[in-house]
């Protein structure tokens, strides 16, 4: 995880690059900075690495201070795929890729087992391309080299400063798609600066948006296309993509708050009477505010047990309220139940979803639609 | 026709002689080069590196350059003596400027995205230089080279005025004896060092630098 408080970045020449940025990029998360051309992208992911020192403030990464650390240390933890490509023309590819491995001495067995497996995952041929230099390549596939360079020595943080830009969009697409694959896997902290909003609501966690070294939003890909804060943000974005972006409702907005629930030492009487009164088939079940499974009619009336805790079921999927409605109507397919609890991250219970909620809240929405073309 | 005859009997004639001039004239132009990228590459990177001396190192090597040849032998000869020793000295001061200008400018002229990519990857300084800087400056080196060993190879000529050998030893006893035979006989060798030294560096010039541009 990397922390940024009130930084701000003056250049020698007393400009103000950056002004108060206040950021958390969290591990396993792509985090994408974005903005024109001269916002102040690359200074923040410089600032990172420490290419460039910021003037105040703080950049923590994992909670300790990047001023206190090394910076040559600092660097060989975070690998930095520059807005330039920067492959070393008199380096062969492999020796290109095996930059950082060779600065931490590994040995060769496993540098070359490294090379072939990152050249394989960018659909590079290892024996072909490992062998040639820089210059005979194309753009495209010197930038996939630029990519898995940094890459190479498995570091926990990813700085990539327009990676994909000279890329074909085929290629592009699939090495937005490798990304995202390879980040479920590892579970990096990837910063990822680009130009393209496509690419930054494909493969965002989290979206920067930036304007004159400021941070003017930050969200999910959802958040700013669903709640953009003002003008610029609106314009950055472009209409177009707002109006697709017009989405089904959130489980947030369809979900019940006003739910029945019982509690892990409620006798089992009290609960049947619960679910009688409310005409329902199941119920939520708290344990000290925390939620803690479910029980059914069916597991009520086998009769022989004191209280529900006795007859709790641990194993159902539940939701969160950021969850889209195609995911509700899944897990309620799924598990052929009639209700799904929706979990804040604190693990409380937001409420809950059933298939009235969810075509209720679609009949709202088709009937706006409706009402606005 | 009959000069050229003539000529070549008398280099026939000399074949030793010759020889062994010209394996001392080599032999110097070796040595004083060989000194100038002992001291020159290290004086060129310095430069490179740290920007405030740079100013100071290639004025003064530029200065050494602007002594006349046989000047600078002359005063090299006050402190040193006579000798093969004074004219590698000699040498070696002429052969600096290239070499240190052309190291410094190699150095220097390595792409700031290669430098920042190195930086960046977790390369020390010194790192950046050996792998980076260094490797990307040999091409400039080699030019560098090149134009030493043809002045290496001129200046050279006149090393017999302070008691060394080499092909001038021809030249020179060619210009007392108002020799043409003589002369010939020591400068076409020595035109055709400085032509064979000029064509091989600049062949590896050239392939040092097919990959790097
Ligand atoms: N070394 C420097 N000295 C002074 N100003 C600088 C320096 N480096 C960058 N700047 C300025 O800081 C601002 C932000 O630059 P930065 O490179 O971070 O922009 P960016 O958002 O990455 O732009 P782009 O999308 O074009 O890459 C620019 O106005 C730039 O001119
Ligand atoms: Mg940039």
């Amino acid at each position: 995880m990397i922390e940024l408080k009130s930084v701000n970045k003056v250049y020698d020449d007393g400009f103000q690059a950056l002004k108060n940025i206040n950021l958390t990029f969290d591990e396993g998360k792509i985090n994408v900075l974005i903005g024109p051309s001269g916002c102040g992208k690359t200074t923040t992911m410089k600032l990172l690495n420490r290419l460039v020192d910021h003037t105040d403030g703080t950049i923590l990464v994992e909670g300790k201070d990047i001023q206190e650390m090394n910076p040559i240390q600092l660097r060989r933890q975070m690998g930095y795929v520059i807005q330039s490509i920067g492959l070393f023309p008199h380096m062969t590819i492999y020796d290109n890729v095996a930059t950082v491995p060779k600065l931490l001495r590994w040995n060769k067995s496993k540098i070359d087992e490294t090379v072939h497996r990152l050249l394989n995952l960018v659909n590079l041929e290892p024996e072909t391309f490992k062998k040639r230099y820089p210059s005979e390549l194309s753009g495209g596939q010197q930038q996939r080299i630029g990519v898995i360079r940094a890459l190479a020595a498995e570091p926990d943080i990813i700085l990539m400063d327009e990676p994909f830009s000279a890329l074909d969009p085929i290629s592009r697409e699939q090495l937005q798609d490798e990304l995202t694959h390879l980040q479920a896997e590892i579970n990096k902290t990837i910063v990822f600066v680009t130009h393209d909003m496509d690419e930054a609501i494909k493969i965002a966690d989290q979206i920067i948006l930036m304007k004159d070294g400021e941070v003017v939003q930050k969200g999910s890909p959802h958040e700013l296309l669903t709640e953009p804060k003002n003008d610029f943000v609106k314009e950055f974005i472009g209409t177009e993509r707002l109006q697709k972006a017009e989405t089904l409702p959130l489980v947030r907005e369809m979900m019940n708050q006003d739910f029945v629930s019982t509690y892990v030492s409620e006798s089992i009487d009290e609960a049947l009477n619960k679910l009688i009164n409310h005409n329902l088939t199941q119920l939520p079940v708290i344990n000290n505010k925390q939620y803690a499974g479910f029980v059914t009619i069916k597991d009520l009336l086998k009769g022989s047990e004191e209280t529900v805790s006795n007859v709790i079921n641990t194993d159902q999927k539940t939701l969160k309220p950021s969850d889209e409605a195609s995911q509700a109507m899944r897990l309620l397919k799924e598990q052929e139940l009639n209700e799904v609890t929706v979990l804040t991250d604190q693990n409380e219970i937001a409420g809950v979803v059933n298939y009235k909620d969810i075509s209720e809240a679609l009949q709202n929405y088709y009937e706006k639609q409706q009402g606005v073309v | 026709m009959e000069f050229i005859t003539e000529l070549l009997s008398y280099m026939a004639e000399n074949k030793e002689n010759l020889l062994q001039y010209t394996f001392d004239h080599i032999l110097m132009v070796i040595y004083g080069i060989g000194m100038a990228i002992a001291v020159g590459v290290p004086l060129g990177i310095l430069a490179a590196r740290y920007e405030k001396i740079a100013p100071f190192i290639l004025s003064t090597v530029n200065v050494i350059q602007i002594i006349p040849s046989l000047a600078m032998l002359a005063i090299l000869m006050i402190y040193f003596g006579l000798g093969f020793t004074t004219a590698v000295i000699g040498l070696f001061f002429y052969s600096l400027l290239p070499i240190v200008r052309n190291t410094y400018v190699g150095v220097k002229e390595v792409s700031p995205n290669l430098l920042e990519a190195g930086k960046g990857l977790g390369m020390t300084g010194l790192q950046v230089l050996r792998k980076v800087q260094l490797p990307l400056s040999i091409p400039f080196f080699m030019a560098g080279l090149r134009v030493a060993s043809v002045i290496a190879v001129g200046v050279a000529c006149i090393a017999p005025y302070i008691g060394a050998d080499g092909l001038g030893r021809e030249i020179v006893s060619g210009i007392s004896l108002r020799s043409e035979i003589k002369i010939y006989a020591g400068a076409i060798p020595a035109a055709l060092l400085a032509i064979f030294a000029d064509t091989i560096l600049g062949f590896m010039e050239r392939r040092t630098k097919k990959r790097i541009v």
